[in-house]
């Protein structure tokens, strides 16, 4: 068997410092991931998954426990860019118009003038924007910058997508055009996903595993694989095995709480 | 379209309505030149315009013909030919409208005015290029090094609302009153602080997310610093240019006030003033405004050119 591309052993974080001060954001975290998984993380707000997407990321440190990345720490992991990221907010740079934007990391890896061309063309194509290389992020819609935010995230072959609520702030809609056309990306580029979302829908219909967090201190209460066939698209949504699965992801969800309100389970 | 129309013709209305009421108040009410001259007088300095009347009919007789320093002069057709040389010497224009001939000349103190406003324009221009290069420096190494912008920054606020003009007459006498350097350095440090403040605050006002993008890229500091915190700067120092363009004009000018050589803006008009003719001085006064009008358009380009994607110009 392969070594996981993320590997969390017994992570901890607690943020602030003094016992009236202090939060405990994550606890005992253990979580395996193997290449080419989509993992969705789902939970109440303020259990810790954004955190926990950081600490993978190693844009925050964990208190205690051990980060595992393709074979490495997470530190050396961040210094050969094996991530690529994509936050709710597209945060595009205003100067930079779209094809500048998805070349920034291209810039700062140095790649070659032609190979950066061909890249952005590429990426571009791939989230069907070709049309709009020369526009600024402000004449774009909402669901436009996230699909070029996905472009940049993706040009350099990252080898794990760490994807923080990406399509939170879009309407139904254009979220579920984009979860189709993610999955589109997905499959093309055989990365690893790690997944930050709000909605049960949404992590069931992109997931191959869904992980369920309880809240304060941030743990993972449920693990539930989505034996759901691939390729997904519209049908995979009327399937009876799909909203088996979306309940069985509401209940945990709903145990994970309860967990913190035992009144709630006598009731 | 119209709208843009409107934006220019509304205020020219307003300006042309006003130069009426102010030319008709003073000489209506017989206002002494020295307390306000008339609009027209003002101009006649820096240009004229005379109208070669059909006759000598009705004109005293010896009357003196002159130019003075009218805006709107009317002479007899047959002015001596003396005369007729002085006006084909300093004459722009010539042109014929309803049978009369009309003359645009150079007003009899463009030349002296044109030349102070282009020795005081180097010294604005000189303090203003040295200031925002300092001002630009110090703001990177503040928002480089935290401990320094934290030390720096209180006394940076402080010295932006000193009057800094009264350190003139220091500067004076550091680098000599005929120096262009004296009134260059009073520019500089008055420009300086507002440079400083608003570059820090662009370079430091960084959205955290774009932060963390960088840093997930591996990003090295100057990286960031290239590639993020000055071009989320840039709009910040544009703030602080156009303020320092007004500032660079009348730190000159009454740097002058305090001492100069005699070529310079402020020096002429604080002697046209000493000598009770005042609508040479407001002449003056026209230009450096003019002056100062221009420093700020030019920057307001520069601007546009510069930041092509900034908020204050999407349509």
């Amino acid at each position: 068997m392969s070594s996981p591309v993320v590997s969390l052993e017994n992570v901890d974080k607690i943020f602030g410092e003094g016992a009236s001060d202090q939060v405990h954001a994550l606890k005992e975290i253990d979580l395996q991931v193997e290449q080419n998984e989509f993992i969705s993380l789902i939970g109440p707000s303020g259990c810790g998954k954004s955190t926990l997407l950081r600490i993978v990321g190693n844009l925050i440190q964990p208190t205690t426990g051990v980060v595992t990345i393709n074979g490495k720490s997470a530190r050396q992991a961040r210094l050969d860019q094996d991530y690529g990221i994509v936050f709710q907010a597209a945060t595009l740079y205003d100067w930079r118009t779209v094809a500048k934007n998805v070349q920034l990391p291209l810039e700062l890896m140095q790649f070659s003038r032609t190979e950066k061309e061909r890249r952005t063309q590429a990426m571009l194509e791939l989230v069907e924007l070709s049309d709009f290389a020369g526009h600024y992020p402000w004449q774009l819609s909402g669901g436009m910058q996230q699909r070029v935010a996905i472009a940049r995230a993706l040009s350099f072959e990252p080898s794990i997508l760490l994807m923080d609520e990406p399509f939170g702030a879009l309407d139904e809609m254009t979220r579920e055009r984009l979860n189709l056309e993610l999955l589109n990306i997905w499959r093309q580029t055989e990365t690893t996903v790690l997944f930050v979302t709000h909605s049960i829908t949404e992590a069931v219909f992109l997931s191959t595993r869904v992980i369920v967090m309880s809240a304060r201190p941030g743990r993972i209460s449920a693990d539930i694989t989505v034996d759901l066939p691939q390729p997904r698209n519209a049908e995979t949504r009327s399937n009876v095995r799909f909203f088996e699965l979306e309940t069985a992801v509401r209940e945990a969800l709903r145990l994970s709480e309860a967990g913190h309100h035992p009144e709630v389970e006598r009731a | 379209m119209s709208e843009s129309r409107q934006r220019i013709w509304a205020p020219a209305v307003i300006l042309v309505v006003l130069l009426v009421l102010w030319e008709s108040v003073v000489t209506a009410f017989g206002i002494q030149q020295f307390l306000l001259p008339k609009p027209s007088a003002i101009v006649g300095n820096l240009v004229q315009v005379v109208a070669l009347d059909g006759s000598s009919e009705g004109r005293e007789e010896g009357e003196e013909l002159s130019l003075e320093n009218r805006f709107f002069v009317v002479l007899p057709a047959d002015i001596s030919p003396e005369m007729i040389t002085t006006i084909e010497e300093s004459r722009w224009l010539a042109f014929s409208l309803f049978g009369r001939k009309f003359f645009v000349l150079r007003g009899g103190n463009l030349t002296p005015i044109l030349a102070a406003s282009w020795f005081t324009l180097k010294e604005a221009l000189g303090g203003m290029a040295m200031g925002t290069i300092a001002g630009i420096a110090v703001a990177i190494a503040a928002a480089r090094w935290a401990a320094a912008r934290e030390a720096l920054l209180p006394f940076a606020i402080a010295a932006n609302s000193m009057p800094i003009i009264a350190f003139a007459p220091i500067m004076n006498n550091w680098f000599g009153i005929d120096n262009p350097f004296s009134k260059m350095s009073i520019v500089t440090i008055m420009i300086f602080f507002p440079i400083m403040i608003n570059t820090v605050r662009g370079l430091v006002s960084v959205d955290a997310s774009a932060l963390e993008l960088m840093r997930s890229y591996a990003a090295s500091d100057s990286e960031i610093l290239i590639k993020l915190r000055v071009p989320n700067a840039l709009p910040f120092l544009f703030s602080g240019l156009k303020v320092a363009g007004a500032l660079a004009m009348i730190g000159a000018i009454v740097g002058e006030y305090f001492g100069g050589p005699r070529i310079a803006l402020g020096v002429f008009i604080t002697q046209e003033a000493s000598l009770f003719r005042f609508a040479s001085a407001w002449a003056a006064i026209f230009v450096a405004c003019l002056i100062g009008i221009a420093i700020y358009l030019v920057v307001l380009l520069a601007e546009r050119l510069a930041l092509p994607w900034h908020t204050a110009f999407r349509t």
